[in-house]
Formats: structure tokens, C-alpha cells, sequence
């Protein structure tokens, strides 16, 4: 009996493998494509974690990045367009002990479902959504997307689009998101530390892999994905740290007016200390909007990492109280019990 | 006045209350026949009323009314036409003017008769019950309103409150007309206003003026009385469709021992089953508010592939948002049951208008070959039957089930016997882990049950069995996308004879009437109290007629067509251009007995008028 109980107590912290994640299937996405990136991170996340995977549920829409539940060696649900969001919110309700996570893409979840996309994060339900941004969609064959930018030349725009893109971490705090991630697919270091965090945050998590897609869309993210180039267009953000970046570790990011500016520290009289400081938790999302939107177009550098991480109550945490609030008040009974005490009685004697 | 009233034994009558979408008539009507029930009667109700929440006031759009039939025994609809018709003001009487019996009783508040009164009211004269040539009826002025106000001047409300307690005074007449005993009125309102003692005394005392008021000035002829009915022994409480619904879902989930979860989206006329079960947490009722039908039905196929009898209600413009959802709950074969409280369309159409036209959207209304469990509620209690089976061939079958019932049956009520559930089936779930159990390894997803070709369920969590599933077509074992062609042909047939075998396990078809009739008048849905009516009073005037009403409409019972082809006559009532009738011809090829009767008004139907047309198609060659 003895020699059970080890051997049960070892499984229960053996430490688990990212190969503990993958399944049998065959991958289908092309030679190439920053979903396999993705995927790994996730992997990769999910083993630091130590989640058992029957413990997880992968819930995806339509388009390239919803095959991802398939090679997941966990419980996965591949679902039809744009609806995965409300999928997993069932999911999510109904056994709040689960991991849930969203595999979606630009036009799944700001297309087709953009409503249940902000509904989901104005719930803050704890649900970790990997949007995949390859700015265009894949498994048409090439059509723009809600994130191609103004003027996107593509199959069903060949004249150029004539019309605004949606940024996701506008939409996400436009709908008082209370987590927002950014990573790029060919960082896999960053990626599955944002995806960490995403997982231990409680409350709807989004995370914004910019994607390449190798296919319609190649280097679309060049300018900040090149390793020539990543090192100054980019910054990765650290609660609680100095806005610092560049390949010389020497340029920041500092207020300037209402605007944010990009500086060398040590010219044009800025130090050290002028430098903001990130700070994830605060509630007011002006400053993370800001953030979010820097863009090499503006001489800043796109923002990555955890740009914001506040806590609020979850929705499944508050339903779940408020079903204990209501039994803690009200007798336990059978439904023959409550019908014969229900108003509106008479008997047939 | 007469002076000797004298009281009448009648076995049913029927009353309108009517009035202002503001003038409280639901309520006079709910109390009248709740307290009807409690009495002893029997009780069918149908509140009529418009769309709109408050549409100005005294125009003829604005009408809000609240049908009831109550009698000894034998009330099994709310009644074509009225006895007693209470109108609050001028709209109130022409709109109903064409559904009063000869010598019914109009009792009318004559303050509210004015010339402004019948201005708003489209007449032109200042005698708007000759103008509308009721001479056949009895009309009884009440002035209401003076009299509520002079009942309720020391209430302590303010005059606006005051104002509003005047259908209880009506109430109160009408309860000496049915010589209603005002105790249970008043245990009543004391429930319906505990939290406001001010408005418990007040409108007893109104309702108690109205009922000497009528005692006193012995207004009518007569008073009636109708007795209790003689029952079956037990506990009963009046109740409408959509709570019977409610409750039919909460039933199901405790037999089964799962949680129950609603998605949901407000939609009249179905909201209630929302409301419902929102307040349902004493048995850890999920019930969802989503942003959207297809959230509705999506968050509803989350909960099902996490454990729970999931379920979703609409009405018919909501079915329709949820289609391309419910050919996913088809495809990955988990258990969804879907409520369409069917309202009068296409579109948005009369949203508080009953009508039957979704059956053809339930049954076919999905891409691709999309078969799912088509059921249909007959009454407001039958909505508790139909509820839990649904949700039993969901569970045990792993298939979506969508439950039809519709605007009259869900807001009509009825006195239901409280059930002992111990009577009602286990529901016992198809769990992966109860058939692999120490096995796991051998199982794989799209393995099925040999006689059910039921795929197990083994909800997200369960140790031991991840897997994946989805809207693409799977291997037939493996559950691994595939398009190859034979697998597809096999996966089609395999989802059509999983629904088709449900056949085995449901009650074959029973007929009531004549048993040498050679007409058959067949009948789905809420239609069913005034059909049975129909077929009753038709065998009493001697014509041989049966009568059949369907629960079950994919699959149908085994013996559908060896019934349907045993009479000479097949009359199928629907309120729907004839889409049943059309369904039993396409899937009973060989039958040439089917004629149709289809009546689209946003009404329930009329018995004397299915009487007359039913024996217009048994006297045709």
C-alpha cells in the first residue's frame, strides 16, 4: 500500500514536458508559418505551468490559427467562425476549475466575432485568447482583414482598402479589458513568458501574437520581426521596470506633453530618470493605450510584453458566489420539495 | 335592475379583461384565474396583448387583454368567444366586440366612456355599443373609476396609485358575479405586494367595495356559479408554458445528476424561461444573459462539451441566428436542447402573436444533412413533459432536440398537478468513463454504442480521455478530420440512423375518438385543447372522428404511417401553410389521404370553426 501512495505522490509533482501537450495529429500549416512558433510557446508555457492537460480546453473558431486545438494533447474544441469566445465562456461557467484557452485569428475574432470577442472581455471571464494578427485571412486565400492597414492591397482589395484597421488592444480596453500581451511569433523566449502570465492572470487574457504569414501576407511584421531591425522598433515591457530598448540598451521612452517620445538617454539633456517606469496594474488604461499604439510610423517602438495586468473580479468566481450566496440562504431541496412550497398552492384532498 | 338575482350553475364560461396596456388587466386576469384554480376550477388562459410596453393611451393599438375559461371539467383551451367581457374603455370594446357570445355581460367603466374617451377610440357617435350593433349583448356601466377613487380616498396613496387599484375594483365585481370566495383573492395579493403593506390593504379594499359594490346594487340577472372540479388527489398550483419549461429542464438535470446551463437572449415571447431560470441559483441553475442569440446557443455547446444539460430558448428569429450553431452541436453530437416558443413571422412578424411556422426551420433549417430531435409541447403543462423528455433524448442520445412550443402555451396557464418525480425515468448519460473504465487507451472519440450509435460523452476534465472535436467531418473511430469520401457517406448515415433509432425508445402513437371513425384529424403543439375540443364535440354530434397529436415529430413514432393509412381522411390542423402535412406526404409517399386545414391569424384557433371546416372536408366526395 505504501509503495501506491509514493508512487501516486511522485505522479501528482512530476513535472511535466511540453511533449505532454501534443497529440498524435499530423500538422497542417504551411512550411513556415509562425503558427508552429506559437504552438511551441504554448507548449512550452503550459509544461512551466505544470497544468495536467485534462485539465485544459483549447477552444478555437475558424481559419489557420483555430487548428491549433488539434495538436494539442488536451481537451480541444474546433468550432465554426468567430464563436470560440462564447464556446469557451460556456466552458469556463460550467467548470470554472478548467484552463481555458481561445486559438483565434484578426478576422475570427474581430471580423465575424468581434461581438463575442468584447463581450467576453467586458465579463472578464478567465479565459487566456491567443489572437493570432497575420493581418490577413490565410485560409481563404488572401483576403484583408479588420487589422490590414488603410489602403491594403489584397485579393479582395486590389485597389487598395479604404478603410481603418482595428488596433485589438484599442478594442480590448474600449471593452475594460484587464489584460493585454503583446509577442511576436519569432520570439519564443517572450512569447511563452507572456503566455505565462496571460495563464496565472484571473480574468479574460489577451495576447497578440504578431504572426507571419508566409503565404499571402509574408513580412508583413518585418520591420519589427527583422533581427536587424527588432532590437530598435521594439520594446519589451517589464512591470515595474524602466521603458528601455535599443540594441545599445540606450534609448527610452519618456513622456513629453500628453505624447509619449522616444529618447536617447544622455542626449538632448534626458537621463535615466526621465524614463517612464511600466506600471501593468494600473486601472486607468490611458497610458497602456498609449503604449499599445506606439508605432515605428511615429519614431516609437511597438510595444511587447505584459502592457497591462489589473485585477478585477471574474465572472465565473462572481456566479459561482453568487449560486453559494443563494444556497447559504436557501434550505437544501428536492425540486418536488421547493415545487410543494412554492406560492400559488392548493390541495385536492 | 332586477331585483332577485339568482344564482346559475354553468359548467364554463369565459372572460375577457381588457383594457390599457397600463390598466393592469394581466393581473386582474392572472388573480382571477389563479384564484379560479385554487378553488377548484379548471383553468385555460391566453393574455393577448401588444407589443408595445405602454402605446398611448385609450387607442385601439394599445389594447392589452387577459383571457379566461374556467369550468367544472372539460376546459382544455381558453375559449373562442366571451361571457364576460370587462372593458376599461372604448378601445377595449371595439376590439373585442366580434368575440362576444349573445347575452354576454359587458361591464364597462362609464368614466371612462366619455366623448374624449370614445374620440381616441376611432367612434363617431357617443353610442359606441350601438354603433358597433351589440344589441345582442348586455352591457353594465360601472363607474369605476369614481367609485375607486372614493373607495381608496383615506388609503394614504397618491392619486395616480389610486387610480391604478381600479381593476381590482372590476375584479371585485366580477368575483360576485362568480361568486368567488375573497379570501383567496386576498391571500393573493398579500403574496403579490408583501414587500408594500400599503398596497395590500388598498387593493383588498377596492376589490372588496367592487364585490359589494355588485352585491349590493345586484346588477345582473344572475350570478353564476360553477363547481369545484373533483380531481385526482394531491398538490396542485396553476402554471404557465414557460415556467413548466423552466422546471421541466431543472427536473431533467436532477434525474441525471448534472448541472443545468442556459445561453440565452431576451426574445419575446420566450424571455420567462430566461427569467426563470436566472432565479433558479437555489439549484445551481447557470442561466446566461449572453450579448447575442449565438452566443445563446455557442455558450450553450461549451457548457454541453463540459458536462452539463446545456440548453438554449429563443423564438423563431432567434432559431434562425442559431442555425449555423446548431449544425456544430449536430456534428460534434453533444446534447443541446434548444426552445423555440414559436411566434407569428417571417421577420420580427407579431412577436406576441402565437403561430406554429417554424417546424420546417427546425426540422431542415441548417447546411449540409443536419438531422436533429424535432419535439413539440402540447399545453402549458405538457411544456414540463416535453421539457424533460427533450432533455432525456439529449443526454441519453447526444443530440441536439429542439423543443417547439409557442406564444399561447407559454404565456397560457393551466392547473398542474404537482409531479413526484419519483414517477418520472432515470436519464442516464453515455459517460466514456462508465464504458472504458481502466481501458482508456482503447477508446477513441467517435466510438459508438452498437444498438443506440450513441458516441460517449466524456466531458472536458475527465481524466483519461482527452480528445478533440469540431465542426469538420471526422474519421468514423478516430475522430481525426477527414474528407475521405466513404467516411463521409458512412458519418452521414451514421448521424441519420442515430436520430431515426430514437424511435425505439419513445411511445408509439395513441387515438383518442370515435373507433370507427374514417376521418383522422391530426394535430401538433399548442393547437392540442382546442383540436381535442374539436374532435369531442364533433363525436357528440355523431360524426366518426379520431384524433391524434404528435409530441414526437422527428423521429415520428414507429406506427405514424400504419395509422395515418387506416383512414379514409387525414385533416392535419396547423397554424402554418400546411408544413406538418407536407412532412408526414414527403416521408409516407404512398399516402393520398392528407388534406390540410392552416389558419395564420396570430390567434389561437376557434373550435366552432374548426367544427364547421373539419365537416366540410368529411362531407366532401
Amino acid at each position: 500500500m505504501e509503495v501506491t501512495e509514493i508512487k501516486v505522490q511522485e505522479l501528482r509533482y512530476q513535472k511535466h514536458q511540453p511533449k505532454d501537450y501534443k497529440s498524435e495529429n499530423a500538422i497542417r500549416w504551411c512550411p513556415g508559418c509562425g503558427d508552429y512558433a506559437i504552438l511551441t510557446s504554448l507548449q512550452k508555457a503550459m509544461a512551466e505551468l505544470n497544468i495536467e492537460p485534462h485539465q485544459i480546453a483549447v477552444i478555437s473558431g475558424i481559419g489557420c490559427s483555430s487548428r491549433l486545438p488539434y495538436y494539442m494533447n488536451t481537451y480541444g474544441f474546433h468550432s465554426i467562425h468567430g464563436r470560440a469566445a462564447a464556446i469557451a465562456t460556456g466552458v469556463k461557467v460550467a467548470n470554472p476549475g478548467l484552463s481555458v484557452w481561445v486559438a483565434t485569428g484578426d478576422g475570427d475574432s474581430l471580423a465575424i466575432g468581434g461581438n463575442h470577442f468584447i463581450h467576453a472581455i467586458r465579463r472578464n471571464v478567465d479565459l487566456n485568447i491567443l489572437l493570432f494578427n497575420n493581418k490577413i485571412y490565410g485560409l481563404t486565400k488572401g483576403q484583408y482583414s479588420p487589422t490590414s492597414d488603410r489602403g491594403f492591397v489584397s485579393k479582395s482589395s486590389p485597389y487598395g482598402t479604404v478603410e481603418d484597421p482595428f488596433h485589438p488592444a484599442e478594442l480590448t480596453f474600449g471593452a475594460r479589458g484587464t489584460f493585454f500581451a503583446r509577442a511576436i511569433d519569432v520570439d519564443i523566449k517572450n512569447q511563452t513568458d507572456v503566455i505565462i502570465e496571460a495563464a496565472k492572470h484571473k480574468g479574460t487574457s489577451v495576447v497578440e501574437v504578431l504572426q507571419n504569414c508566409v503565404i499571402f501576407n509574408d513580412g508583413i511584421h518585418n520591420r519589427i520581426s527583422d533581427r536587424n531591425w527588432k532590437a530598435d522598433n521594439t520594446i519589451i515591457l517589464q512591470h515595474g521596470e524602466k521603458m528601455i530598448f535599443g540594441k545599445e540598451e540606450n534609448r527610452g521612452i519618456v513622456m513629453d506633453g500628453w505624447e509619449l517620445k522616444a529618447v536617447t538617454i544622455g542626449e538632448d539633456g534626458y537621463t535615466l530618470d526621465d524614463v517612464l517606469v511600466h506600471d501593468a496594474t494600473t486601472r486607468d488604461n490611458t497610458l497602456h493605450t498609449k503604449l499599445a499604439l506606439m508605432d515605428t510610423a511615429d519614431s516609437l517602438p511597438v510595444a511587447l510584453g505584459v502592457i497591462r495586468n489589473v485585477t478585477a473580479p471574474t465572472y465565473e468566481k462572481e456566479y459561482e458566489k453568487q449560486i453559494e450566496e443563494v444556497q447559504a440562504r436557501t434550505p437544501k431541496r428536492s425540486f418536488t420539495e421547493f415545487l410543494l412550497n412554492s406560492p400559488n398552492i392548493w390541495e385536492v384532498k | 335592475m332586477p331585483t332577485n338575482p339568482v344564482v346559475t350553475d354553468i359548467k364554463q364560461v369565459t372572460i375577457r379583461f381588457s383594457g390599457d396596456s397600463g390598466d393592469g388587466m394581466q393581473l386582474s386576469g392572472t388573480l382571477f384565474s389563479t384564484l379560479s384554480a385554487i378553488f377548484g376550477n379548471e383553468i385555460a388562459t391566453f393574455p393577448d396583448f401588444p407589443a408595445e410596453i405602454r402605446a398611448p393611451q385609450g387607442s385601439l393599438h394599445g389594447v392589452s387583454g387577459f383571457q379566461v375559461r374556467i369550468g367544472a371539467k372539460d376546459v382544455y383551451n381558453s375559449g373562442d368567444k366571451t361571457d364576460v367581457l370587462v372593458a376599461m374603455n372604448p378601445a377595449a370594446l371595439k376590439v373585442n366586440a366580434a368575440f362576444l357570445k349573445k347575452g354576454s355581460i359587458v361591464l364597462f367603466d362609464t368614466d371612462s366612456f366619455q366623448k374624449r374617451d370614445l374620440d381616441k377610440a376611432l367612434f363617431q357617435t357617443l353610442d359606441p355599443f350601438a354603433e358597433l350593433n351589440l344589441d345582442y349583448v348586455q352591457p353594465i356601466g360601472v363607474n369605476i373609476t369614481t367609485l375607486t377613487k372614493a373607495s381608496l380616498t383615506d388609503s394614504g396613496l397618491e392619486n395616480k396609485e389610486i387610480l391604478r387599484s381600479k381593476n381590482m375594483f372590476a375584479l371585485g365585481i366580477v368575483c360576485w358575479l362568480f361568486n368567488r370566495p375573497l379570501e383567496i383573492a386576498d391571500k393573493l395579493l398579500e403574496q403579490k405586494f408583501s414587500k408594500k403593506p400599503i398596497l395590500v390593504q388598498a387593493n383588498i379594499k377596492a376589490l372588496t367595495d367592487g364585490y359589494n359594490y355588485g352585491n349590493n346594487t345586484d346588477m345582473t340577472a344572475s350570478t353564476y356559479r360553477i363547481d369545484p372540479i373533483e380531481t385526482a388527489k394531491g398538490f396542485y398550483t396553476d402554471i404557465n408554458g414557460n415556467t413548466a419549461t423552466a422546471y421541466g429542464l431543472i427536473a431533467a438535470a436532477e434525474k441525471a445528476g448534472v448541472e443545468l446551463f442556459l445561453g440565452s437572449y431576451p426574445i419575446t415571447p420566450a424571455t420567462d424561461i430566461l427569467q426563470e431560470l436566472s432565479k433558479r441559483k437555489d439549484f445551481g441553475v447557470k442561466a446566461l444573459q449572453m450579448e447575442d442569440e449565438i452566443a445563446g446557443i455557442t455558450s450553450s455547446i461549451g457548457a454541453s462539451f463540459a458536462g452539463c444539460l446545456a440548453a438554449t430558448s429563443t423564438s423563431g428569429p432567434g432559431l434562425s441566428l442559431k442555425s449555423e450553431a446548431l449544425g456544430l452541436a449536430v456534428m460534434t453530437e453533444l446534447p443541446l436542447v434548444v426552445i423555440d416558443v414559436q411566434r407569428s413571422g417571417p421577420s420580427t412578424g407579431m412577436p406576441t402573436k402565437s403561430e406554429q411556422s417554424d417546424l420546417n426551420q427546425a426540422l431542415y433549417g441548417r447546411n449540409g444533412e443536419s438531422p436533429l430531435v424535432v419535439m413539440a409541447a402540447a399545453s402549458p403543462t405538457d411544456c414540463f413533459e416535453t421539457a424533460f423528455t427533450a432533455s432525456k433524448i439529449a443526454l441519453e442520445h447526444m443530440t441536439p432536440v429542439i423543443l417547439l412550443t409557442d406564444g399561447y402555451i407559454a404565456n397560457g396557464s393551466s392547473a398542474w398537478k404537482i409531479p413526484d418525480m419519483d414517477d418520472y425515468p432515470d436519464i442516464k448519460p453515455p459517460y466514456v468513463q462508465n464504458k472504458y473504465n481502466g481501458n482508456a487507451g482503447e477508446w477513441r472519440p467517435y466510438f459508438r454504442d452498437e444498438e443506440t450509435l450513441v458516441r460517449y460523452w466524456g466531458p472536458a476534465g475527465t481524466q483519461g480521455y482527452t480528445h478533440r472535436i469540431g465542426g469538420l467531418e471526422k474519421d468514423r473511430l478516430t475522430g481525426v478530420i477527414s474528407s475521405n469520401p466513404d467516411n463521409h457517406q458512412l458519418m452521414v448515415n451514421v448521424r441519420s440512423a442515430k436520430i431515426e433509432k430514437i424511435a425505439d425508445f419513445i411511445p408509439e402513437q395513441q387515438v383518442t375518438g370515435d373507433k370507427h371513425a374514417d376521418t383522422l384529424i391530426v394535430g401538433w403543439g399548442g393547437t392540442y385543447g382546442h383540436l381535442l375540443e374539436a374532435s369531442l364535440r364533433l363525436n357528440a354530434n355523431g360524426k366518426k372522428v379520431a384524433y391524434t397529436h404528435f409530441r414526437h415529430i422527428y423521429p415520428l413514432p414507429r406506427n405514424t404511417h400504419q395509422l395515418l393509412k387506416k383512414y379514409k381522411k387525414v385533416i392535419v390542423a396547423e397554424q402554418n401553410n400546411g408544413q406538418f402535412a407536407a412532412y408526414l406526404s414527403g416521408r409516407f409517399q404512398d399516402l393520398d389521404n392528407i388534406h390540410k386545414y392552416n389558419r395564420i391569424e396570430g390567434q389561437p384557433f376557434k373550435v366552432s370553426t374548426l367544427i364547421e371546416e373539419f365537416t366540410k372536408i368529411m362531407e366532401e366526395k
